[in-house]
């Protein structure tokens, strides 16, 4: 029911009637029930040098552990998922399958419709969890090799379980209370619920032989050099630490916010009535963190969402099926206008005016001289985050302004690798970041001395 | 509009499917249900002897299924009626008076005794019925007792009895052959033997569903025990085309009237059975997997069939395909085919390819220059087995192509010359005839 609290101007906590919420924010797309789950395995054709799998970052056997869930192995197609990917629970609700494997389905041509690959990962996934039974791994015998794996996020829990798999110990460090990175704090809570980022963690960390140290930052509580000298070799899963700035004035606001912050409090809500959205609210960015932040800002309650973004639909890194879901949440996507001037009045957001854009003969951005402006109470900066080289150090040597490695992930600095966003030349996916700590914990084992 | 009103031993139904003697024939109320529902005749559930036989009290059935549930295979082990004889005789009196267009066939089974089906067959003509049909199929539970796949499995016993019958009734006969035999042309010599006017085939095929993992029991079993049961729904059509097939080219046999039973589900279905001779088809898996209405379907798909082949009548396609039907040695060992791969409608799953890379004759190349996966037939290795065909996911994506008199075999590098030739000249047989 519509209150006067749910249409207040200004940013407010409370906007929506507490049954909302719960609904709101379920699970964005339910997993398949197992009579679907087993309908749709069906539609698998197990192809041969399956393109799907070759898709996959991580390069999961699909064909396989499709087919064992057709067979009512739940668990050996858990197996196959895990071994190549050992978040692929996360991954299975996460990954942009459109662009993936899913897009590579030999089911789409002549306009059929690719196997639902994520959904079936899902289902073996949380299969599996549900119900864990014996350890699916063992840990190989002890190296007596220590390494330190800065970073929780996707890379470092995926390095950390792969050196633990191989016998040696690790040491993992975050900066945060809780592990998971981006899967614990960037998420929209709708494609994870349950506590499901939680769950994995744990998952993981049972392996046995990773050591937990949180609220540890690098630079400040620990250093590259200092961990050099404790231990054998170090994994850097850095993220990415900094938030672009729009590049007009930023004046200390309230209803100006960085769209990563907004999404983590989200997060990490106990209650979500508690959590202040605007009336309307103006995101400014083309990807993915953007249609986070704004469907979960409709989701809040707010009454009008507009994500703004420079270029086309085509430039916009959230694929289309999230663009699509960002629509049919509400949410107005408007293209080609970039940020001009934050308008602002008694400390407060009251919009934002933008200058229209397009490209000019030389094929390169440009203003058109046209503005237009519109009212919010709360714009959400979602342009980009970037690699901040205060914490790791200068001695790392980046390209394009994050870390270089090869393509096992070493990094310039001799027993240092490097993984996931913080890493140069990825497209910023969990399921990449997993394959960067998988990859570099198989180099690392190998390059320590037996 | 075709005419699909079918003529089988002078017994005349609008439309040549016939219920198969089974559970939906049992009782008046099914049957009622049935010829409401359009079905051309049914052959009553199996009569026997009073005091009527009892059933287990749990599962009489069990499938196997498709992931999506689609029936393939159906057993059972129900046995003949359990009900009273004079209940049954009754009930049919009284359907064949309220339907007389439509076909009666009492199905009967009795022990292999003169005086027992001396007895009974009086009381059947009494009812009115078209005509009976003998159960030497049953292979589960009666059969233990002397009497269905017990009496079917032996020629002698069939003739003999099909004598008594013809001996003791009027109606026409048909003797109902099991599959649990190695050569069915045995059982219907023996029927033609004595003198039956038609054969029905097949019952169903022995068979266990499967074994209950956890309990590590068969399936399906009654409070721990099973038995094997009878088989029958879409998977043992072929089973049964091939046993059609096999009387109807049989030259002791050529002529005798058939109709055709195993898993009919598709009007093409029984269009398969009649062009391999059969003049009425049976069907009951599909109805008791869909209910009596498929007959509707089943009508109007044969009768669009038909039109669309300028067929007037049943009669006019039956039996087409049995000339086709030859003995291995008779195949044309000079006709080479190549598999073709329509690489437009190909989607490059490259199941051909690896099927037979790893089970046939390395025959399908893959590459993947600049992405794309192109799979194609290397005619040098082709042997024509059609294997790729059949296990294309792309209908019509793969096809099978003659090789034309002149053309060359670029497998065996020789000209295909067009001119018959088979095994019994072929220079590798030892028994070969001179040519």
């Amino acid at each position: 029911m519509e209150t006067t609290a749910s249409r207040a101007c200004g940013v407010h906590a409370a906007r929506l009637n507490l049954a909302d919420y719960a609904v709101n924010f379920s699970d964005a797309h339910p997993p398949l029930t197992r009579p679907q789950a087993l309908v749709e395995a069906e539609r698998c054709y197990y192809c041969f040098d399956a393109p799907c799998a070759t898709a996959c970052p991580t390069g999961i056997d699909i064909p396989s552990f499709i087919h064992r869930i057709a067979q009512g192995n739940e668990r050996g197609a858990a197996r196959a998922i895990l071994e190549a990917n050992p978040l692929g629970g996360m991954c299975a609700r996460v990954c942009p399958t459109e662009v993936l494997c899913e897009e590579a389905c030999v089911r789409n041509a002549h306009d059929d419709k690719a196997v639902e690959i994520g959904a079936l990962q899902r289902h073996a996934t949380d299969a599996y969890f549900a119900q864990p039974g014996a350890p699916l791994f063992t840990r190989a015998a002890p190296t007596g090799r220590r390494v330190a794996v800065v970073g929780a996020g996707p890379a470092g829990l995926a390095c950390a379980h792969g050196l633990a798999l191989r016998g040696n110990d690790v040491v993992l460090f975050d900066a945060r209370p809780k592990l998971g990175g981006l899967n614990e704090y960037g998420l929209a809570s709708y494609k994870t619920t349950g506590g499901f980022a939680q769950k994995e963690v744990e998952w993981l960390l049972s392996i046995g032989g990773i050591e937990v140290r949180c609220r540890q930052v690098l630079g400040r509580d620990i250093t590259v050099d200092g961990l050099l000298q404790a231990y054998d070799a170090v994994f850097l899963g850095l993220g990415l630490a900094g938030v672009n700035a729009l590049g007009i004035a930023e004046p200390q606001v309230q209803g100006l916010r960085n769209a990563v912050d907004f999404i983590a409090d989200i997060r990490q809500a106990e209650d979500l009535s508690a959590v202040p959205v605007g009336r309307r609210v103006v995101v400014i960015g083309g990807g993915m963190t953007a249609v986070d932040a704004a469907v979960q800002a409709r989701k809040l309650g707010a009454e009008q969402v507009t994500i703004v973004y420079r270029r086309g639909p085509e430039g916009m890194s959230a694929s289309a099926v999230e663009q699509q879901w960002a629509q049919t949440n509400g949410v107005t996507i408007r293209h080609w206008a970039a940020p001009q001037e934050l308008l602002s009045e008694d400390g407060r957001v009251r919009g934002m005016r933008f200058a229209a854009t397009a490209l000019d003969a030389t094929g390169r951005l440009a203003a058109t001289g046209e503005t237009f402006t519109l009212e919010a109470d709360m714009v959400l900066k979602a342009i980009g985050q970037s690699y901040l080289q205060e914490h790791a150090g200068a001695a790392i040597a980046l390209q394009a302004g994050r870390i270089a490695t090869d393509a096992e992930g070493r990094t310039s600095v001799p027993r240092v690798w490097a993984g996931g966003d913080c890493r140069a030349g990825g497209r910023d996916l969990t399921v990449e970041a997993v394959e960067h700590g998988k990859v570099a914990a198989r180099s690392i084992s190998a390059a320590l001395p037996g | 509009m075709a005419d699909i009103r079918s003529e089988f031993l002078g017994i005349r139904s609008p439309n040549p499917f016939w219920l198969a003697s089974a559970p939906p024939t049992d009782k008046e109320v099914n049957v009622t249900r049935a010829f409401e529902a359009g079905w051309g005749g049914v052959v009553w559930k199996t009569l026997g002897e009073d005091p009527h036989v009892v059933n287990v009290n749990g599962p009489r059935y069990a499938t196997l299924m498709s992931q999506d549930r689609r029936v393939i295979g159906l057993n059972n082990i129900e046995l003949i009626t359990d009900r009273p004889l004079a209940v049954n005789l009754e009930e049919i009196r009284r359907i064949k008076r309220a339907w007389p267009d439509r076909a009666m066939i009492v199905s009967l089974m009795v022990p292999c005794v003169e005086e027992s089906w001396k007895r009974i067959l009086p009381m059947v003509e009494d009812t009115g019925a078209d005509g009976i049909e003998l159960n030497f199929g049953c292979p589960h539970g009666m059969s233990e007792r002397g009497m269905g796949a017990a009496v079917g499995q032996v020629p002698e016993y069939i003739q003999m009895v099909t004598a008594w019958c013809k001996q003791y009734s009027r109606l026409p006969v048909i003797v109902k052959l099991t599959p649990n035999i190695t050569d069915v042309r045995q059982p219907a010599r023996a029927a033609k033997a004595g003198g039956a006017d038609a054969v029905s085939l097949i019952n169903t095929i022995n068979s266990v569903m499967g074994v209950d993992l956890e309990r590590m029991a068969m399936s399906p079993h009654t409070g721990g025990w099973g038995s094997h049961g009878g088989y029958c729904g879409p998977a043992v059509k072929p089973i049964a085309l091939n046993m059609v097939a096999e009387i109807a080219r049989d030259a002791q046999t050529a002529g005798l009237p058939i109709s055709g039973i195993g898993g009919i589900t598709t009007w093409r279905d029984a269009a398969e059975y009649i062009a391999l001779g059969c003049g009425t088809v049976q069907v009951c898996t599909a109805a008791m997997v869909y209910g009596f209405k498929i007959v509707q379907d089943l009508c109007d798909g044969l009768s669009n069939f038909m039109d669309a082949h300028g067929y007037d009548r049943i009669d006019d396609f039956r039996g087409q395909a049995v000339p086709t039907v030859k003995d291995w040695k008779q195949l044309d060992l000079n006709h080479i085919e190549k598999a073709v791969i329509d690489q437009d409608a190909c989607i490059g799953c490259g199941r051909c390819h690896v099927v037979c890379e790893d089970t046939s004759h390395q025959a399908i190349t893959f590459d993947k220059q600049g992405g794309v996966r192109r799979f194609a037939v290397n005619e040098a290795e082709c042997v024509g087995c059609n294997l790729c065909a059949s296990i294309c996911p792309v209908p019509e994506c793969i096809s099978m192509r003659s090789l034309a008199p002149g053309e060359v075999d670029a497998r065996t590098g020789r000209t295909v010359t067009g001119e018959y030739a088979n095994w019994t000249t072929h220079p590798n047989n030892p028994q070969r005839i001179a040519a």
